[in-house]
């Protein structure tokens, strides 16, 4: 018999609905995998072994009359910054101790009603800071790929490193995620899967444990670009919980799959070549503009002036939003308390002991720019660069570009516990140069596998798109897709 | 700019962060890394740039003032670390 675990969403769609398979088979091929590897991986942080054998039941009764929704029976792992009522959620960290909401989140509300089943809760960098999945209380992430003939344990990339893992690891047919600053697309990158940032407003972020909300998008880590496409239609909705949700109606995103890109004009921007960058990336770059233009597709060099200051920016803009929306975690209302003499101490006390470093560096960093003497310096000078930052987004869509293509990251993954990235905070922050400018724009970005490095490891484009345009990204996507080909990690644990 | 341990320390509390001196020490240092990198934006002419407030241009969705939901006390303190009668407990606040 084949292994269930290997089929992609569409694929397991077609032999659900043809009766070729149960939700129950697959979903226990699932739990049996996440079993023996998630020792060695540590993507999941919670297995909902009953909920999943429950809910694949409910499914296998859906389609025997011919019911079932667009997802019905598909395993899905769910990143722990979404709230899933009664079940563990604590965007990792142990200041959420023991949480689990009364509530479910929108994204993961919507996956349900359309027949998904869940497996468990993914591990994930603290409150999503980070880019490595080094910095979650439950510990790293082992990237399922290791370079050629070597058995040095790699990151996945972060923060939706859990998702990234597993999803490439063939322990969930496809993950929910959220990017800040990259933290969907530089672990797609990392691990060989396709991950896409969607527009700002396009998924509801109810329920998502929030960490810089003008950024914060959820969206998919899958293996494939369809299967991508078929993710983010479901989780993506309009939605009255949150104010910043675009009244839209969302488009059938697969249906832009296996469209010509034929006349379409692809920008590449020349700020993207970074000092530093390794070869190989440069040439993966060119090698996606070959594959683009065989397609079809019209090259145009674009410029985006301001890029470089994109990651300074972010880095006033995101932990400022962030030691506002952390400051509701104060030992009264959920989670870990320690007790004080007094009700300040033991608030500082709770939050000492429940914060990790890197969000008490960001806490720090956000309260030190918000406060009094320093706001006009840093906090509204970062807003008015963002504001710049879009606008070299605009002028390139007005002047008639319809996608931008980029390298997804400046490197391949590196090893856990890096020493130059652990002696300076800024060395690990590079890791999102190329794909922060996206989310200080909101704009929609995918990355996409498109090769493996010298040492085997993949390596992934992105595609940077208008406004509300996510179909043209996987009809482009699509098209790198079938030149470059899809990647697996050779099975290690 | 940059900070030097009594500026860490006043950050810390008023981010209501316990540190001890030997952490704040070592914050200094990390601090002063990042805001040496954000440094760079003052290069930026930003002259008559307005501050981002929206990144889409969207109007605040507005709903009748009435009534949508609660009744829910049991649940909003179901996680609380102490509660009694549907209160969240706290250390004495007032003397």
């Amino acid at each position: 018999m084949t292994d269930l675990t290997r089929l992609t969403i569409a694929e397991a769609r077609e032999k659900l609905r043809g009766k070729e398979i149960t939700a129950t088979e697959i979903t226990g091929a699932y739990l049996d995998a996440i079993d023996r590897a998630n020792p060695a991986l540590n993507a999941y942080i919670v297995v909902t072994h009953d909920k999943a054998r429950d809910m694949a039941k409910a499914s296998d009764a859906r389609l025997a009359k011919g019911e079932g929704g667009s997802l019905e029976g598909i395993p899905l792992g769910i990143k722990d910054l979404f709230a899933t009522e009664g079940i563990h959620t604590q965007a990792c960290s142990h200041v959420l101790d023991g949480f689990r909401p009364r509530y479910e989140s929108t994204v993961t509300a919507n996956l349900w009603t359309d027949g998904a089943v869940m497996l468990g809760k993914l591990n994930m960098d603290e409150f999503a800071m980070g880019s490595s999945n080094e910095t979650s209380y439950y510990g790293p992430v082992i990237n399922p790929w290791h370079a050629e003939g070597s058995n040095k344990n790699l990151v996945p990339g972060g923060s939706s490193g859990g998702s990234a893992a597993a999803v490439s690891g063939f322990l969930c047919a496809g993950a929910t995620a959220t990017d800040t600053g990259g933290s969907i697309r530089q672990p797609a990158a990392f691990t060989g899967t396709v991950g896409i940032k969607p527009t700002y407003g396009r998924c509801s972020r109810w329920g998502i444990a929030a960490f810089a909300s003008s950024l914060d998008q959820a969206g998919p880590i899958a293996r494939d670009v369809r299967d991508a496409a078929i993710l983010l239609k479901s989780m993506a909705s309009v939605d009255v919980k949150d104010t910043t949700s675009v009244d839209r109606p969302v488009p059938d995103y697969e249906a832009a799959i296996g469209r010509s890109v034929r006349g379409m004009k692809v920008g590449i921007p020349k700020e993207y070549r970074v000092d530093g960058m390794p070869q190989e990336i440069e040439a993966l770059w060119q090698k996606g503009i070959a594959w683009l233009k065989e397609a079809g597709a019209e090259i145009v060099d674009i410029s985006l002036p301001h890029t470089k200051y994109a990651l300074p920016a972010y880095y006033i803009v995101a932990p400022a939003e962030a030691s506002s929306n952390l400051a509701r975690y104060d030992g009264v209302r959920y989670g870990l308390r320690v007790p004080g003499k007094d009700i300040v101490d033991m608030y500082e006390k709770t939050r000492a002991a429940g914060f990790g470093n890197e969000v008490k560096r960001r806490i720090m960093i956000g309260t030190y720019v918000l406060s009094a003497g320093y706001y006009d310096a840093y906090y509204l000078q970062a807003q008015k660069v963002r504001t710049l930052i879009k606008r070299d987004f605009e002028n390139v869509f007005a002047a008639g570009v319809d996608v931008i293509l980029t390298p997804a990251t400046p490197s391949a993954a590196f090893g856990i516990a890096d020493e130059d990235m652990a002696a300076d905070p800024v060395k690990m922050y590079l890791n999102d140069i190329f794909t922060v400018t996206v989310n200080m724009a909101g704009l929609p970005g995918i990355a996409v596998p498109a090769g493996l490095d010298a040492k085997g490891l993949p390596l992934g484009l992105q595609l940077i798109g208008r406004p509300f345009e996510e179909e043209t990204l996987f009809q482009t996507a699509h098209v790198i897709e079938q030149a470059a080909g899809t990647f697996q990690p050779q099975k290690w644990w | 700019m940059s900070v030097d341990l009594q500026t860490v320390k006043r950050v810390a509390r008023l981010s209501r962060i316990a540190v001890s001196d030997e952490e704040a020490a070592r914050m200094t240092g990390e601090l002063n890394t990042i805001l040496g990198f954000v440094a760079q934006l003052n290069e930026v002419d930003v002259s008559g740039v307005e501050p981002m407030t929206s990144v889409m241009p969207m109007e605040m969705r507005k709903r009748q003032d009435a009534v949508t939901d609660g009744g829910k006390a049991a649940d909003v303190v179901a996680n609380a670390p102490a509660t009694e009668e549907n209160f969240f407990l706290v250390p004495k606040v007032v003397e």
